[in-house]
């Protein structure tokens, strides 16, 4: 947060740079296009001098017919307002564009992964290696020359499946009749697998040995914490080097979940992404499909009706209930108390899922939001269920989990200082979410850039200020409070009419463009960066996954404390999978 | 043992006096092998991606586990009988899964749960989701859905523990003269490579890369 009150404005920013910043005039874009060579200094100058100082999104496009690879930054105010983007150009054959790792750390994985899936080399980083594919893959998969052993067309739907329908399997047209693909002069005789010698690099000996002093003679160890661990959330390998039991080191290692959803997504078209959104953060599907609905809307400018706007709230605030009460749960899972707290939340949880069951169909992948309303209606007796819960079961049952976990001897002393994040820190490592509200930092997108209806309702931004494992259960207690008060506003105004926007398309003609649709999901800003040439398909199609840019902080979270503490931390930091890893 | 225990052992073909009923019951060997097994049937706490939540869904306390022995989930491999794939199945992770599946001591299940492990499921087109987890271990049951509800899931469990039932002692592959081999851990280059089924240099094998067209 900057102490300045008096802020210049991104123009006048620009209009310093003169030539190198020019305003993005293709039709449906909007921000700056940098020069490479003074990306740097421009991005240095928003955060210093007109109060950009969270850089949330760095993503990369590939423009194959222009011969152009474009790299996205999305940056804005913790003062609040709108999102900034802005963009440099490099050649697609040379793609070389320097880091902003100096200025802001939380760039650090997301530009492994512009790395990793599109080729573009970042001059500067500290440890530019691939993070979602392996070291030693062949080629960069989000390339638009880049085809996928499964390949059969640019776009869906299929020539040979629609309207002709002639169906075959695709193994039988493979020629490893498998999904795999290799260089054509691969041969696996004399050839050894470079496996994680890069990953063991980094974490070499401290100097000196021991640092305590002890006069004892003691040896470094490097330990793999997962993938299979029990208390991982998901596929999560972190490698940490221990002296003793104290973490010198620590590096996080994804991919082991990574299902290609942005490669997929650039096949399907727009609606056929809405239920591969679901199994992003597969815990909070409705909040996913609530982003992806934004963001597609921006687009193609239109905005659902009243009753549509409130029951989309409904649905993302209770999923922000039931999120944060199996986070809870999981979180005190990993402090120790195995499965007690879990079945309690999870008892809850059951009923809020029970709703989304009667809504959509689905527990979990619930494919409820279209572009410009909802699928389909509440059904009978559903919002009566929801005023019962919302009144009656769930203020309760939260006092109950308040009163039997917070505070406890064991969740204080294993939470309070552990694993602290400062303001700062918070701010520069891009945290969201819970992570950056338990550190002092009181920025909550629906009140600080309202979405739908949120700007009329009454509730409180959740804030704690130590920054530790204790206050960030602490924030999700708050939230699921306030949840609960937004819920309470929105059953007794919801009011009646339809709930889609005109009639609802099979398939959706967006106008080119981009558009960055957010939302405040439950474990942070879940962002979705869409660009639209004007096909049924989309050209680029990048999340913005909470989950993924949260673990830039975890070394340096984990650092200094001992190796029961940092699975705290990762469960306080409240990962999935699905999301890191898309 | 009370009248229902004795009933599921019991062809005996003679008569078990009433005073001995609470005391005696006549079964065979095979029987109460498989009993003991398909009782207490301990899952692998071996989670992937979202059939993991409702694989932890059916383990709490509406859809309890516990009912069918099976709420010790451990996550090692060395202790448990049962391993739910639960979630897709990815390149990168298959040398751990293979691994694991080798380090399970014998009698040892798998059950593929959910699309994605059963063959790929939504993701079947992407470059690094293996199309199913039966191209490299070998499955006994697979439950479809997306996720599977857990009262699919239980049903899978229960055919689980119907085939138990139908092993018999002189057949079950464990106690077989020659030890069996475990599965060869796939290796991660360019793409993922099978040591079974190693990739052969072609020179007319087709660029993965598309000509422009």
């Amino acid at each position: 947060m900057t102490d300045k009150i008096a802020v210049k404005s991104a123009e006048d920013v620009a209009a310093a740079f003169g030539e190198a910043v020019q305003p993005d005039s293709r039709p449906g874009y909007a921000g700056y296009i940098v020069r490479p060579e003074r990306l740097v200094a421009f991005a240095q100058a928003l955060r210093d001098e007109a109060g950009y100082d969270f850089l949330t999104s760095v993503t990369g496009v590939d423009y194959l017919p222009e011969g152009k690879m474009e790299v996205v930054y999305h940056t804005f105010r913790t003062s609040g307002g709108q999102v900034l983007a802005y963009k440099v150009q490099v050649p697609r054959d040379d793609a070389r564009v320097p880091t902003l790792y100096p200025i802001y750390p939380g760039v650090d994985l997301q530009e492994r992964e512009a790395w990793d899936l599109l080729g573009i080399r970042f001059e500067g980083h500290p440890d530019l290696r691939r993070v979602l594919t392996w070291e030693g893959f062949y080629g960069h998969p989000l390339r638009k020359d880049w085809h996928e052993p499964y390949f059969e067309e640019e776009g869906k739907p299929f020539k040979n499946r629609w309207p002709d329908g002639r169906v075959y399997r695709i193994e039988d047209k493979v020629p490893y009749h498998h999904n795999v693909q290799f260089p054509p002069d691969f041969s696996i005789e004399g050839w050894v697998p470079e496996g994680d010698a890069a990953v063991y690099a980094g974490l070499g000996k401290v100097e000196g040995g021991n640092g305590d002093g002890h006069g004892l003679e003691t040896d470094q160890v490097v330990v793999n914490l997962g993938p299979q661990h029990p208390s991982t959330h998901g596929v999560f390998r972190m490698v940490v080097s221990l002296d003793g039991e104290t973490i010198t080191g620590l590096k996080p290692v994804m991919g082991y979940l990574h299902r290609n959803h942005e490669k997929i997504g650039e096949r399907n078209t727009y609606l056929m992404n809405m239920p591969f959104t679901d199994r992003l953060d597969y815990f909070s599907s409705m909040s996913n499909n609530f982003g992806y609905a934004l963001a597609v809307e921006k687009l193609m400018g239109i905005k659902p009706p009243e009753r549509a706007e409130y029951i989309r709230v409904m649905m993302a605030e209770l999923t922000r209930l039931s999120n944060h009460l199996a986070a809870i749960g999981f979180l005190l899972n990993d402090l120790g108390a195995y499965f007690t707290p879990v079945l309690y939340a999870l008892a809850e949880r059951e009923l809020i899922i029970d709703v989304f069951e009667a809504v959509s169909g689905s527990r979990m992948m619930c494919n409820y939001f279209r572009f410009g309303g909802l699928a389909r209606d509440l059904p009978e007796g559903t919002l009566e269920r929801v005023r019962e819960l919302v009144f009656e079961r769930l203020p309760r049952s939260i006092d109950e989990l308040d009163r039997y976990l917070t505070d406890n001897e064991i969740v204080r002393v294993r939470g309070i200082d552990v694993g602290v994040l400062t303001a700062e820190k918070a701010i520069a490592y891009s945290a969201v979410g819970p992570v950056l509200r338990a550190s002092g930092v009181p920025y909550d997108i629906r009140k600080a850039d309202p979405y739908s209806i949120y700007d009329r309702l009454d509730f409180d931004v959740a804030v704690r200020y130590n920054g530790d494992v204790y206050d960030r259960y602490l924030v999700r207690m708050d939230e699921m409070r306030q949840s609960v008060r937004i819920l309470q506003q929105v059953v007794k105004d919801i009011p009646g009419g339809e709930i889609q926007t005109g009639k609802a398309p099979y398939q959706v003609r967006v106008p080119a463009g981009e558009a960055y649709g957010r939302v405040d999901g439950p474990k942070g800003e879940l962002g979705y960066y869409v660009v639209s040439n004007g096909k049924p398909n989309p050209w680029r199609y990048h999340v913005r996954a909470p989950s993924f840019i949260n673990l830039t902080a975890l070394s340096e979270l984990c650092r200094g404390n001992k190796v029961a503490d940092c699975v705290v931390i990762l469960g306080s930091i409240d990962i999935v999978l699905g999301e890191v890893d898309r | 043992m009370g009248e229902n225990e004795s009933n599921e052992f019991n062809s005996p073909g003679y008569d078990i006096p009433d005073e001995l009923q609470a005391q005696v019951a006549v079964t065979t060997l095979d029987r109460i092998y498989n009993w003991g097994r398909r009782s207490s049937v301990w899952p692998m706490l071996f989670g992937l991606a979202c059939c993991a939540i409702e694989m932890v869904c059916t383990a709490a306390s509406r859809f309890d586990l516990a009912r069918f022995g099976m709420e010790i989930m451990r996550p090692s491999p060395r202790q448990t009988d049962l391993m739910i794939v639960s979630g897709t199945v990815t390149k990168k992770m298959v040398p751990q899964i293979v691994r694991l599946y080798n380090q399970m001591p014998e009698p040892k299940y798998v059950l593929a749960m959910g699309a994605c492990a059963s063959g790929g499921g939504p993701f079947k087109e992407g470059y690094t989701v293996v199309s199913g987890v039966d191209q490299f271990i070998p499955v006994d049951v697979y439950v479809p859905g997306c996720p599977p509800t857990p009262q699919a899931l239980l049903h899978g469990l229960i055919a689980v523990q119907k085939k138990v039932d139908t092993e018999s002692l002189r057949q079950v592959r464990w106690y077989r003269k020659q030890a069996s081999e475990p599965i060869p851990i796939p290796l991660l280059g360019p793409d993922l490579i099978d040591p079974r089924n190693p990739p052969r240099p072609q020179a007319s094998q087709p660029a993965p890369v598309a000509e422009q067209a």
